[in-house]
């Protein structure tokens, strides 16, 4: 197999706490607790998990976007886990975000046109009518009219905004995409059409994408591998069909088992709150080709 | 109290088993806004049995929570009426009641639980206390009775040690533990309708299945009527008996869960059911999708508000609006061209 | 809670001193001194003053007179005025209940009359009154102190003689209660009409705040009547936010109560700071800047107490 294009090596994402007058230290918060993944050119790994397990914090600290308190990041080859800012300038424009709420991140007062303009003249890759005509083209492949780009995030729909969002990643063509619960924000009838757009964009662009969600229906559309986290840990690795149903894991099955299906009739499960304690390591054990899972013990 | 609201509360469930304990007809809600009205809800119509759920779906903006909050008579502001139709609680018309009648029936045969449980609790007053509020207010418990109902309710509800969790505040519970003080706020007085706004939306997906557990074996217990409103087809498939799809301020759908998902009869029911990414072997190389947009309150077009999105529309979709229409003992559709669906 | 209380102490310790240094320094830098007085005197020689300078311990360096205030301060010595020589303390504690009467008089119908105003504001919003109750205070806020005082000097005491312009008792009545409720009238309603205004504004916001809360849906959900939400479930919550500001305003209230009684000769805490200011009395001046700065800290902890006691998710830590 040829070198992943993102290797994550027992990565650790602590917050301190502080208690007191005199600022004591005190156990400090492990929102990523050694985590180690790889991702291969041109797929979709799944992190899903519920909230606070941290699969949040593990996509922004493999941009960097926060640091990292330990372990490893090797992206493209080169290990860029302590690389300043200014160094990972250049690298930026391979890998980018779609946030879930793309409100938060586009600036009200600016047009579609600037917001998108910006990656362009930001690297200093683009001007003039060239630009405009890649601001154009950038709006066409999210399937918004080049008009859009005169005018402003409040006049669009949420699944609009989320396309703009999605252009603006896709600027600079990068090739690691972290997508953190793009759809959860959406109904369902607009879930799915930006949905089929990330994966036709994937075909389009040869992306490779770490998809973050809640949403097991989601994961399961669109990811070839899947890492279920719990409490700031993987404690299952799968390719997608073998994680959904041939789950190892007593939390993972627990969390197929909590998931509502849409079918009538289906008979009442009863969600197994199966015994289960985490196991001292964060190593995960090979059961299978490619499907790993972490120690626990099961009584019973 | 009054002698209306009086009567109002004290009137037997004397109906047949069969025979609809809430009944909503032709309910209309209207904001006024600086110079327009907007047409929030139009005809809504569904009714409710006693013992049994209906699901109220649709996406956001298409008015279940508004008429939720309609019927609780909890929306009416200066700038928001309920200006038409009927809500009848076992025959009597909650919106032609005083306030202070309403008052008194809110929280004791019609109670809401909320999408939000991290701020739907007071923060400055004890668990038990704010359980021990409806059954003060609407049952003249006294002072030590209802601080033992209140913790017998949280026992209820699931909670274990409820004693100790009495004495607690709500910044002290988890979310799914809050939602559960809410439902017991909510059950306090058994009564006869729950309306349920989104109750496990803020939850995570293992926590929403226990919420959901208990509700179904409390009414299995109390033999309530529950609207449970919700986006997420999959909740309603396993919790509710029957389903209304409110699409753009309108019902354009009610049927029995079964035949809903086995055969859905409006179009956007069925885009809706096709849109949704499912668990399976085999998946679509790509879903299904709705096109376009939900139209905004203030562009309600004439006809049917699904028209523009629809593949199924003819000319008379976009000129006329359809109306609910019976097409079996227990469904109906507002579509013109639900023989093509 | 003890630990809170004896942390917060132990930390305002260096605010303390930074107030008195400053106010120890600003002192004398101004120009003139408490021997000013002396020179304008021709009965007393260059001598004489020389002398009294000594006394007074003003010949030395100011840093050193700083060191020999504050070491008797340590031991309780609040030290002695120039003029008279009597304690400083008694003094100030013997002003402080006059002071302390017009200030909670004042401060007592401005809570009731403002959170009275200010919740019908909230929960009457865009009403006529709204809007009449948001144009007075504004009025209200946009004169000084002093004009309303004169005003009413003017109107109720010259023109209508209704009540005293000024004093706390006429002489001879220094045990007439009647006459000291009399005298009260006029500066507590100038007084509280300023703070009136100010704390009907922020109880409008802070109840509109929580008025809007989910929680108040759920105990309308519930069936409570319009009293039992507003009191039971908003006005804990609103009242949090006032309670801390008041804290914080205490300066502000200390300041104007010093207006209105310099304004109304009214014998408190205020009189005698315009005095010891125009005599240069050091000493007092001293003294009321320290006593000024341990009254706002004890006002801010027993504020943060009180918050506390309302709000479980407050610890005091």
């Amino acid at each position: 197999m040829s070198e992943p294009l993102l290797e994550l090596r027992d990565l650790q994402k602590h917050y301190p706490t502080r208690h007191g007058l005199l600022r004591r230290a005190g156990a400090p918060v492990k929102a990523v607790d050694g985590i180690s993944l790889s991702v291969q050119h041109g797929e979709v790994l799944g992190l899903v998990g519920e909230s606070g397990c941290g699969k949040s914090t593990t996509g922004k600290t493999i941009l960097k976007l926060t640091e990292p308190t330990g372990g490893s990041i090797r992206f493209m080859g080169e290990d860029i886990t302590r690389w300043s800012r200014q160094r990972m300038l250049p690298l930026r424009r391979q890998m980018q975000i779609i946030f879930q709420d793309p409100n938060g991140s586009l600036n009200p007062r600016h047009s579609i046109g600037s917001i998108l303009s910006a990656p362009f003249e930001i690297h200093g890759i683009a001007r003039g009518a060239e630009l405009a005509e890649r601001v154009a083209a950038l709006l066409r492949m999210v399937g918004l009219p080049p008009e859009a780009a005169q005018r402003h995030p409040h006049e669009f729909s949420g699944g609009q905004r989320q396309r703009i969002g999605i252009a603006r990643a896709l600027a600079l063509r990068p090739r690691l995409i972290v997508a953190d619960e793009p759809v959860s924000a959406l109904d369902v009838s607009i879930q799915a059409q930006i949905i089929n757009l990330l994966q036709r964009l994937r075909a389009e662009l040869g992306l490779t994408y770490v998809f973050i969600s809640h949403n097991l229906g989601v994961i399961s559309q669109i990811c070839d591998r899947v890492a279920v986290m719990y409490r700031g840990r993987v404690v299952e690795l799968a390719p997608r069909e073998a994680l959904f149903f041939d789950a190892r894991h007593p939390y993972t099955r627990m969390l197929l088992a909590a998931v509502p299906q849409p079918v009538p009739d289906a008979p009442r499960r009863t969600v197994s709150t199966e015994a289960w304690t985490a196991g001292e390591s964060a190593l995960l054990r090979e059961v299978a080709p490619g499907h790993f899972v972490a120690d626990h013990d099961s009584p019973g | 109290m009054s002698l209306l609201a009086d009567a109002v509360a004290r009137a037997a469930p004397a109906q047949a088993a069969g025979a609809p304990v809430l009944r909503v007809e032709g309910l209309g809600v209207r904001i006024r806004t600086g110079r327009h009205a907007l047409r929030a809800l139009d005809d809504v119509g569904f009714s409710l049995r006693r013992a049994e759920t209906l699901g109220l779906v649709g996406e956001s903006g298409s008015g279940k929570t508004l008429t939720a909050l309609a019927l609780m008579r909890l929306v009416e502001t200066s700038a928001i009426e309920i200006d038409r139709g009927q809500v009848a609680l076992d025959g009597v018309d909650l919106l032609g009641l005083p306030e202070r009648a309403m008052e008194d029936l809110r929280g004791r045969r019609i109670s809401m639980i909320f999408q939000e449980p991290m701020t739907a609790l007071n923060p400055v007053i004890s668990i038990g206390r704010q359980i021990e509020e409806p059954l003060r207010r609407h049952l003249g418990t006294g002072r030590r009775a209802a601080r033992d109902a209140a913790v017998a309710l949280l026992d209820q509800v699931g909670i274990r040690d409820a004693a100790r969790i009495a004495r607690c505040h709500p910044h002290e519970l988890s979310g799914g533990m809050r939602q559960r003080v809410t439902i017991a706020i909510a059950i306090a007085c058994r009564p006869d309708v729950l309306v349920a706004d989104e109750p496990t939306t803020a939850l995570d997906v293992t926590v929403q299945a226990q919420i959901l557990g208990l509700l179904r074996d409390l009414q299995a217990e109390m033999g309530m009527a529950m609207l449970l409103i919700t986006h997420d087809l999959g909740v309603v498939a396993e919790t509710a008996h029957r389903v209304a799809v409110m699409y753009a301020g309108r019902v354009v759908e009610t049927a029995p869960v079964g035949a809903l998902f086995r055969r859905p009869r409006h179009p956007y029911t069925r885009g809706l059911l096709r849109s949704i990414p499912r668990i399976a072997r085999e998946r679509p190389a790509a879903l299904a999708e709705i096109p376009g947009t939900v139209p905004g309150l203030l562009a309600l077009p004439e006809g049917c508000a699904f028209a523009a999105r629809c593949e199924l529309a003819t000319a008379h979709c976009v000129a006329e609006r359809p109306a609910l229409e019976r097409i079996g003992p227990e469904q109906a559709v507002a579509c013109w061209r639900h023989q093509h669906v | 809670m003890l630990r809170f209380i004896a942390t917060r102490l132990l930390q305002s310790i260096p605010l303390v001193i930074g107030v008195s240094l400053i106010g120890f320094a600003l002192m004398h830098l101004a120009p003139g001194g408490p021997l000013a007085v002396y020179t304008l005197n021709p009965s007393i020689n260059a001598q004489d003053i020389e002398r009294i300078r000594i006394i007074f311990g003003l010949d030395q360096p100011i840093h050193i007179q700083y060191v020999k205030w504050a070491t008797g301060m340590l031991r309780g010595d609040w030290g002695n005025t120039f003029f008279g020589g009597r304690p400083v303390l008694d003094v100030i504690l013997e002003r402080v209940p006059a002071t302390m009467l017009l200030m909670g008089s004042a401060l007592a119908v401005a809570i009731v009359l403002g959170l009275a105003i200010g919740i019908l504001g909230a929960v009457k919003r865009h009403s006529i009154f709204d809007y009449l109750a948001t144009s007075g205070a504004l009025f209200a806020l946009s004169f000084p102190t002093f004009w309303f005082g004169l005003m009413a000097i003017y109107v109720f005491a010259v023109r209508l003689r209704w009540l005293p312009s000024g004093g706390m008792f006429e002489l001879g009545e220094e045990d007439n209660i009647i006459d000291l409720l009399r005298h009260l009238v006029l500066p507590t309603a100038v007084l509280g009409l300023v703070i009136t205004a100010s704390w009907s504004r922020y109880a409008r916001s802070a109840f509109l705040e929580v008025l809007q809360q989910d929680y108040m849906r759920t105990a309308r959900a519930k069936g409570l009547r319009f009293h039992q939400r507003l009191l039971r479930h908003a006005f804990p919550n609103a009242v949090k936010p006032l309670i801390a500001l008041l804290g914080v305003e205490l300066p502000f209230l200390f300041s104007g109560a010093l207006v209105a009684e310099t304004i109304f000769g009214w014998p408190g805490m205020g009189r005698l700071f315009v005095d010891a200011l125009s005599m240069k009395e050091y000493p007092i001046l001293m003294g009321m800047i320290v006593f000024t700065a341990l009254f706002v800290i004890v006002g801010n902890l027993l504020a943060d107490v009180a918050i506390a006691a309302i709000d479980p998710r407050v610890r005091l830590a």
